[in-house]
């Protein structure tokens, strides 16, 4: 029962966190002037077919992007590098595959397996540091995107389709392409067939964390890496690995765009989904299902918003706002509930032992 | 009492690099010789122009009053990567403020939404105790959303503005120092060797300055001073060291981080004044990452202003580099650098610190390569100048590296002892 | 006492309550002034909470402070140290890459300022003491009993007449604790009231003018020393005799089970050698302690043993077998046992529970794993076992492991230890901050490990402990073992001068 009062505790965190980044927007929409009974009429409205499939379709980016993230927030490990990394694989995936030099299916699987290299390999550079110099893989990382920045541009510009106006790589053939799905009635766009890849990482991610020998070492060096190293965990291998894990799946992240939506990559491929992953880890607590919630929300969010500056005359950037508003009150809410349970806990324990004591007592006595 | 007093040796009290004139200006000479010799040999005439030297400070500044936002922080015991949100923040504030009412009031608006950043900062890491990157991934997240959604807001419309700009801004007032200015061009136009380039440099340096680059200047002085000599200051680096002890002594922690956590934003906001004064326009995305690149110089600098000014300026002077003839500049900035770290990979074999000569020596090598097989460098690359040089520091000089003790570290009143 | 002169502090019914436990309860302490006034309890028993709420750092739930006469609470140390109080802390508080001077002026810029006259005042305070302290040194540089010394000036240089001392000698040697009761009693004949808070019974009676008891959170009596025995302590501490951990038959074979030889290590920092050729062996059913001051390679010790730390030199064999190139968990599956430390940082996750802890340090064998996979229903079941057959008081096993008392949590580790057949026990101060009850369980254990044949190597600084325990004592310092005693002869003092450096005794 206690376990279940714990549980429940959990999950209204979020939830308060959410109304909580609601009212503070409500604030900030009233003192600028702007209509807010329109603003959450409008991104509260019941989402149109359409909108339920880019809602699914960009969820199931975003989802990636969280567990890239989350993988290394269960060994606390701060991968702000997701960002870069799945700009970097995007590109390589999406070179690869316009080359087209094997036919059809194995091409996917090429570009796939190139993504994912490309991105660990990235995202090893910030664990090869931190193993071997000591640098911490925050600094290192956000170093690191904007390297990639830059080398994501030049190399784009390098093999930019000439003459074309759109600086892009050399689209997918059309043999190469992952088919959407019509799963939703009366929407005219299709579910990306990658929704797929989004869920077997999920799965994954499950039970390599929770049900492995290696998903343990991870977790225990998260927990505490001084009892990890006294275990007999080798610490800096698994920096590395969880580094490289976590650079695989971003490798992933881009994936989905590019199979079932742009099939090149250029100057406007979708920026800012690192970032993004990392506040929608933070919101699932790096639980699989939460962050699907997770994903589910700031798609939704996101979705929501694109209809506000038609609707009430309002920037659809106030999301933004909220979302931001949304990590940090979850993660205080997070802390919150933490205390109050390790309290409670700690109450259980003493009662137990009185109870115990009393016992005793009352056998000897 | 019996216990027999001997004074400690010298060599175990650690001697603290203390600020000396004489080091900074055989530094300067040196620099300054070495870009000499180095547009003499590869003709790359604007690796010490004035214009580059000008456009040089111009660009640090930003970075360095980030950076100084970062120390700020950082000393208090805050990591602060939300550096770059409280700087967006800036650039909405003195856009906003600066085509209504002047540059005053775009220097004040920018301060104070730089600071709105830091308070959310500090409530969310002193206050709850929330991981301190998680904070500042947050802070980004806010500074770019409500800075974006405020400035559709309030330029929509407006003449010359728009969802993504201002409109224009009226720029602090510049001014040349009196004899140094004229002195620096006079001998700018000579041909000796060392001297026309300490002209072009003290030219640069002199000539067309910003109020508001003296102001900055002010700020990283008044850090120092407000850091390093007085009670307050020692009060807030004791949080960055141990905040325990600190409390054990009565001092109120929270008080002195919130302080300088708000310190951090308006530092930050401050930066973002520059870039809207030196642009005359508020613009989106107009950072450019110089949060980051602020929190970069930081480090490089090893968590000291002396430090963080010299990262500063040269993140700054290889930005300047780029926009004049980059390709050809950059390019030959790249022999300097290359034969200054195998100095360096020579000076580390001989201090038989064989590993990282190694590693220092190759990198060297293959920027002369670089150098010596291509004719110029694609501007891209000189835009990762910052952080491939932090990344370098950090990697060659880690063990050197010394952050607060604390930082990053929650803290909660009442479990010190 | 007369009613005329006022009593240092005065402590009425002073409650304080955290999740689950009472730290304290009702408790009543009179400290008069000019003495030295020790507050006694066995770990866990409320001691230094009290202390901090004298000191400022926590607030009491009830009950009220009365300091020289007048009626006080305190918001924060600040008025504490306000109304002249000033504590030592048993863990030191002090800013490692700050100056001594630094330490001391921190919140008391007031006073001297930061800079020339305040240092003229500390040279003036440390040789007025005898104190051997550099202002200008930094801080990470100095040894245990210089960062004592910097405590003690730290609370000197804001004038406190009233002076705690947290525990103060469990870093120190005998000979370093003499020294610090001469500079109590210096302070004492200048008018200042030391209260003086330990569990070492002799200690309390060699020091203190009145010693006031403290069993589970509450005062149980203030007596003078001239009236009691350490024995009459204990039973007011504890309800009954302190365990002993007298040793008992000697067990030891011929069998040598581990042997290190040749075993040193190089301070990547490029100080001088953590560890300088150690050899020594431990046979079957033999228990060797280290004697040692912290800090003179104890740990690094133990370190290269479990494999944590490699030594670039000499062999380590256990049962015959090689390890020296093995890594921790092939050398764990070996068969060694290792208790760390610092339970905290090195022996459990505590935000884990029970049965995941069970796991730790046993994720490669049964009944934790399989092929790769974690075995959750073997280890809850084993996790079962230990908590019944070490009498881990918990509600379950599924209780995190930060909710458990020291005691408890250390059964823990120790029954984890045991488990899997080890030939080898490393206890590094398997009874540091746990409760009498707990401390005679464990002791138990590792007698019964003696007695089972394995080899044990024990790490303490509780010198009776250690004596108590070991068949051989071997005693390290600056990285090396410099003599070997023989715990049936020798004392704590004479093994404390040997600790120091001081002549081993035969």
């Amino acid at each position: 029962m206690i376990r279940v009062r714990s549980m429940l505790m959990t999950m209204a965190a979020p939830i308060l966190a959410v109304a909580l980044a609601v009212l503070i927007t409500t604030v900030v929409l009233l003192a600028a002037g702007d209509p807010v009974g329109r603003v959450w009429g409008t991104i509260f409205s019941e989402p149109r077919p359409r909108n339920i499939v880019n809602i699914i379709n960009s969820g199931s980016v975003l989802y990636l992007s969280a567990l890239a993230a989350a993988v290394g927030f269960r060994m606390g490990l701060f991968n702000i590098g997701v960002d870069g990394q799945y700009r970097i694989a995007a590109f390589a995936a999406a070179y690869v595959a316009g080359q087209a030099w094997v036919p059809g299916i194995l091409n996917i699987a090429l570009a796939i397996l190139t993504a994912m290299l490309v991105g660990a390999m990235w995202a090893g550079i910030a664990g090869l540091l931190k193993v071997t110099r000591g640098i911490s893989e925050v600094i290192s990382t956000i170093m690191l995107n904007a390297i990639a920045t830059a080398l994501v541009a030049w190399m784009l510009r390098s093999v930019a389709v000439p003459g074309s106006n759109n600086i892009t790589t050399t689209p997918i053939p059309e043999s190469s392409r992952v088919p959407g799905m019509a799963l939703i009635p009366g929407a005219h766009n299709e579910i990306y067939g990658f929704v797929f890849l989004a869920v077997a990482a999920g799965l994954f991610y499950w039970v390599l964390l929770s049900r492995t020998r290696f998903g343990f070492n991870l977790r225990a060096t998260g927990a505490s890496e001084s009892a990890a190293v006294a275990s007999g965990i080798d610490t800096k291998k698994m920096i590395l690995a969880a580094m490289l894990i976590s650079g695989a799946v971003a490798g992933l992240v881009g994936m989905p765009l590019l199979f079932g939506d742009s099939y090149s990559y250029g100057v406007t491929f979708q920026p800012g989904l690192g970032f993004a992953g990392i506040a929608v880890a933070l919101l699932g607590r790096n639980h699989p299902v939460g962050i699907a919630f997770g994903a589910l929300l700031f798609a939704f969010l996101n979705e929501q918003a694109n209809a506000l500056q038609l609707q009430a005359g309002v920037s659809a950037e106030i999301v933004k706002v909220m979302q931001g508003i949304t990590v940090l009150s979850v993660v205080i809410a997070y802390e919150v509930v933490r205390r109050a349970n390790r309290a409670a806990e700690q109450r259980r324990v003493a009662a137990e032992l009185a109870r115990a004591r009393a016992e005793a007592t009352e056998v000897t006595g | 009492m019996s216990t027999p007093t001997h004074e400690v040796p010298r060599d175990e009290t650690v001697t603290r690099s203390r600020f000396s004139w004489g080091w900074l200006l055989i530094g300067i000479a040196g620099v300054i010789l070495a870009l000499g010799a180095l547009r003499t040999v590869t003709g790359a005439d604007d690796v010490a122009s004035a214009g580059t030297m000008g456009a040089a400070v111009r660009a640090a500044m930003p970075i360095a009053l980030a950076g100084l936002g970062g120390l700020w922080a950082e000393r208090a015991g805050v990591v602060n990567i939300g550096l770059e949100g409280m700087m967006i923040l800036g650039t909405f504030g003195a856009g906003f403020a600066g085509y209504q009412w002047g540059p005053w009031a775009a220097l004040a608006f920018a301060v104070f939404m730089g600071t709105v950043g830091g308070l959310i900062h500090a409530i969310a890491t002193v206050g709850f105790g929330v991981d301190h990157i998680v904070s500042g991934v947050a802070v980004n997240i806010i500074g770019l959303g409500a800075a974006q959604y405020l400035a559709a807001l309030t330029f929509t419309g407006k003449p010359g503005g728009g969802p993504t700009q201002s409109p224009p801004v009226e720029r602090m007032p510049t001014f040349d120092i009196p004899g140094l200015s004229w002195a620096g061009r006079e001998l700018a136009q000579t041909d000796l060797v060392f001297l026309t380039d300490a002209g072009a440099v003290l030219a640069g340096l002199t000539t067309r300055v910003s109020l508001l680059t003296v102001i900055g200047l002010a700020c990283i002085v008044g850090t120092w001073l407000l850091l390093w000599h007085t009670s307050f200051g020692l009060r807030v680096r004791a949080c960055g060291e141990n905040p325990q002890s600190a409390e054990t002594l009565g001092v109120n922690v929270y008080l002195y981080k919130y302080s300088a956590v708000l310190a951090s934003g308006a530092m930050a906001g401050l930066g973002g004044a520059f870039l809207v004064d030196d642009a005359s326009v508020y613009r989106d995305g107009q950072t450019g990452g110089r949060g980051y690149i602020g929190l970069a110089a930081m480090i490089f600098g090893n968590w000291r202003p002396g430090g963080l000014v010299a990262g500063a300026g040269l993140f700054g002077y290889t930005d300047a580099l780029r926009l004049r003839r980059g390709g050809e500049s950059v390019h030959a900035l790249l022999l300097l650098i290359g034969v200054g770290l195998i100095a360096l990979a020579v000076w580390w074999l001989w201090k038989r610190k064989v590993a990282q000569a190694g590693v220092t020596a190759a990198f060297g090598v293959g920027l002369v390569v670089l150098h010596l097989a291509t004719d110029s460098v694609p501007s891209d690359f000189t835009g990762m100048t910052p952080f491939i040089a932090t990344l370098l520091v950090l990697g060659l000089a880690s063990q050197r590296l010394r952050m607060p003790k604390a930082d990053g570290q929650r803290y909660r009143r009442g479990e010190a002892g | 006492m007369s009613d005329e002169t006022p009593v240092a502090v005065r402590l009425t019914g002073i409650g304080k309550r955290f999740p689950g436990v009472i730290a304290n309860d009702d408790v009543n302490l009179t400290v008069h002034p000019g003495t030295v006034h020790a507050v006694v309890g066995e770990n866990g028993a409320g001691k230094s909470t009290l202390m901090k709420i004298l000191y400022g750092v926590q607030a009491p739930d009830s009950g009220t402070i009365e300091v020289e006469g007048n009626q006080v609470s305190f918001s924060s140390p600040a008025d504490a140290i306000d109304v002249g109080i000033g504590m030592v802390f048993q863990h030191f508080q002090l800013a490692d890459n700050f100056t001594v001077l630094e330490n001391i002026v921190l919140g008391a810029e007031k006073l001297h300022g930061t800079g020339e006259r305040a240092r003229r005042r500390i040279r003036e305070l440390a040789s007025a003491y005898g104190f051997a302290i550099n202002p200008d040194a930094l801080v990470e540089h100095l040894g245990v009993g210089a960062r004592q010394r910097v405590e003690i000036l730290k609370v000197l240089y804001r004038g406190a007449r009233i002076i705690i001392l947290d525990e103060p000698t469990a870093v120190l040697v005998p000979q370093e604790v003499d020294e610090l009761f001469d500079n109590l009693r210096e302070l004492k004949a200048e008018g200042l009231t030391v209260i003086f808070i330990s569990h070492k019974l002799d200690e309390v009676l060699k020091v203190a003018d009145e010693i006031t008891v403290i069993r589970r959170g509450t005062t149980v009596d203030t007596v003078v020393p001239a009236d009691v025995t350490a024995r009459d302590l204990a039973t007011l501490m504890v309800g009954s005799e302190l365990p002993s951990p007298a040793t008992e038959v000697s067990t030891v074979t011929d069998q040598v089970l581990l042997e290190v030889s040749g075993v040193g290590l190089v301070d990547p920092h490029g100080g001088r050698d953590l560890l300088t050729d150690i050899r020594f062996t431990i046979h079957r059913g033999e228990v060797l302690g280290i004697a040692g001051v912290e800090g003179n390679g104890q740990s690094e010790l133990v370190e290269v043993i479990m494999g944590i730390r490699h030594s670039p030199a000499g062999t380590i064999r256990l049962a015959g077998r090689e390890i020296s190139d093995e890594s921790t968990t092939r050398r764990r599956e070996t068969g060694i046992g290792y208790i760390p430390e610092d339970r905290h940082r090195h022996g459990l996750l505590l935000d884990s529970p029970l049965w995941e802890n069970r796991i730790l340090g046993h994720q490669t064998r049964p009944p934790c794993s399989r092929r790769g996979f974690i075995d959750r229903a073997g280890a809850r079941a084993d996790t079962e076992r230990i908590v019944t057959s070490y009498d881990v008081r918990t509600p379950g096993i599924d209780t995190h492991a930060r909710a458990l008392s020291g005691g408890n949590q250390q059964k823990l580790i120790v029954g984890r230890e045991m488990s899997g057949d080890p030939v080898l026990l490393i206890a590094a101060h398997p009874t540091r901050g746990v409760d009498v009850g707990a401390q005679a369980a464990i002791w138990d254990h590792i007698k019964t490990a003696r007695r089972k044949g394995l080899a044990v190597l024990l790490i303490s600084a509780d010198l009776d402990e250690l004596i108590g325990l070991s068949d051989r004592i071997a005693v390290m310092l600056r990285g090396a073992l410099v003599g070997e005693v023989d715990p049936r002869t020798v004392t704590p003092t004479q093994l404390g001068s040997a600790m120091t450096g001081a002549e081993v005794p035969a």
